[in-house]
């Protein structure tokens, strides 16, 4: 039980999204031939089965589709996380992500305020050491 | 038309439930399987099918190892909670086929007592390779993936907190007449509310008790039901759906893999929901069982809310009677529950609910017919059985 249970395990084909991600660039990937994004990623296309599929820098516009503040997780390190919020969005170009929603700018890895949360909520991508996270636009809420 | 060998369940048990501190889920096994085949009066020697999921490397050769079994037709399906259900229609359908004639499903699992003892973690680690490493660092707890679902389905059918939590209060009712339940004190609607946040809209209360248990379930094929000392529940129909793993591939969070497995279940047994005396739906949290009252066809889609007030799970409330032992919220929840659903609705149809056992109009009838709903994973999979006398 020692160690973290955060760390991702990447494979050879994966390693080109995470070092792309350690530069603070979010990579989806596009079929050439049915035109459709997925996320995660994979080697071929899930909607038509084409091998002719290429990696696609993300416009990192995300909204929220759903959230959940989770205060209980006995995994380290989350433990010492908690609270935070972990939340599934719609990325502008189709595919849904699992990821982590993090807070106001004064307070990079805290949990934004709970009022901010909303279904529709504009998010733009971020980096936490490497791992794509998104954070609330604030020019979004309330101008 | 040929007519199809007709499939019964004859024999179901749970092994000591609840809080087993000295037991191993082999041993686990055993208890259930030996308190089913005594239930069934049938002899071990007709056993020749044997399903189990969980437990061992090759699963299921070493749990049928412990239990001194050479079956020849075996079924390892591993789904996540609803594994049973489907496990209980691969099984019919192989009894069916001939290839079978008995076949024995059991479970057994010490989840509690392994948590308390330090052996495992409270949250489960599944991994950090493959799909996996894409949902790690994220921290998406079973429990707030189970939350996220329910609040989507707030967003979009203004669903309320108290209506989600008005389901613990009525499994908790229906645990209080059942002697087996391991928490049987009734709660109110605030206390649930007031209780710890675990993953928010989720506090306690709202998700299931992690417990120690096992139960086991035999099927026999028709020629072999004049043989047993139980009276037969009959398999009229099932079905199966695999939905998602991650769950950014789940398309609608407000309907779960139910919807198709639900449909085809009652489609195949040639029945409807409103037929239905009870039904035994899996509730590790509040939202399943009322987005699994919808999708199983009970209520419309976004009506689960209103569905579940006023007291209409309980047994005896005038409704549909839901999770009538109190299911994984109050009864027992040892980290897979299917098989506990099909002892349930057995137990009911066969009229030995006891203070808890469901009755059909003012003149007292034993339920005909009712339904079990596994759901697996985080929504993954679901399997249906529909079962009558």
């Amino acid at each position: 039980m020692a160690g973290r249970f955060d760390l991702p395990e990447p494979d050879a084909f994966t390693r080109t999204y995470w070092d792309a991600a350690a530069e603070g660039r979010l990579l989806i990937r596009r079929c050439r031939a049915c035109g459709r994004a997925h996320h995660y990623p994979r080697e071929f296309c899930p909607h038509c089965w084409s091998e002719d599929v290429a990696w696609e820098p993300a416009s990192g516009r995300a909204t929220l589709y759903t959230w959940s503040v989770v205060h209980r997780n006995d995994l380290p390190p989350f433990a010492e996380r908690t609270p935070y919020v972990a939340a599934v969005v719609d990325l502008a170009e189709g595919p849904r992500m699992m990821t982590e929603v993090v807070g106001a700018a004064e307070s990079p890895a805290g949990e934004p305020p709970a009022g901010e949360l909303s279904a529709g909520a504009e998010l733009e991508v971020a980096f936490r050491e490497g791992i794509p996270v998104f954070r609330i636009v604030r020019s979004a809420i309330g101008g | 038309m040929v007519a199809r060998r007709k499939v019964a369940v004859v024999g179901v048990a749970l092994s000591d439930c609840g809080r087993v501190d000295d037991a191993t889920p082999y041993a686990l096994h055993a208890q259930a399987a030996r308190r089913a085949l005594a239930d069934a009066g049938l002899d071990r020697s007709l056993v020749d099918g044997f399903a189990s999921a969980g437990l061992g490397t090759l699963a299921p050769v070493e749990v049928a190892e412990y239990l001194g079994l050479r079956p020849t037709w075996v079924d390892s399906t591993s789904v996540g909670g609803s594994t049973w259900e489907v496990m209980a229609a691969h099984a019919a359908d192989a009894i069916t086929a001939g290839h079978a004639r008995v076949v024995l499903l059991a479970y057994g699992s010490t989840a509690r007592a392994d948590v308390r003892a330090g052996r495992r973690t409270g949250t489960l680690s599944f991994g950090t390779r493959g799909p996996l490493q894409f949902e790690v660092p994220y921290g998406h707890t079973l429990i707030a993936k189970y939350a996220m679902a329910a609040r989507r389905h707030m967003i979009e059918y203004g669903t309320t907190i108290e209506q989600l939590a008005e389901v613990a209060v009525q499994a908790r009712a229906n645990a209080a007449l059942n002697p087996e339940a391991m928490f049987r004190t009734p709660v109110t609607v605030d206390e649930v509310l007031a209780g710890p946040m675990i993953a928010d809209p989720f506090t306690k209360l709202h998700c299931c008790v992690r417990s120690d248990g096992g139960a086991a379930v035999l099927l026999a094929a028709e020629e072999y039901v004049r043989d047993c000392r139980t009276s037969p529940v009959w398999v009229l129909g099932s079905g199966e759906h695999v939905s998602h793993a991650a769950m950014s591939e789940w398309a609608d969070f407000t309907v779960s893999p139910a919807a198709v497995s639900g449909r085809l279940a009652f489609e195949r047994a040639g029945v409807r929901p409103d037929e239905m005396d009870f039904a035994e739906i899996y509730d590790a949290f509040t939202y399943m069982t009322l987005v699994t009252l919808e999708d199983l066809g009970f209520c419309g889609k976004g009506e689960g809310g209103a569905f579940v007030e006023k007291g209409r799970l309980r047994v005896g409330g005038g409704g549909l009677p839901v999770n009538t032992d109190g299911g994984g919220l109050s009864a027992q929840h040892p980290g897979m529950r299917g098989l506990f659903l099909l002892v349930e609705a057995v137990r009911q149809l066969r009229g030995e609910g006891g203070e808890r056992q469901v009755r059909r109009g003012a003149d007292g009838a034993l339920p005909r017919l009712g339904v079990a709903s596994g759901t697996g994973g985080w929504f993954c999979s679901s399997g249906t059985v529909v079962l009558g006398v």
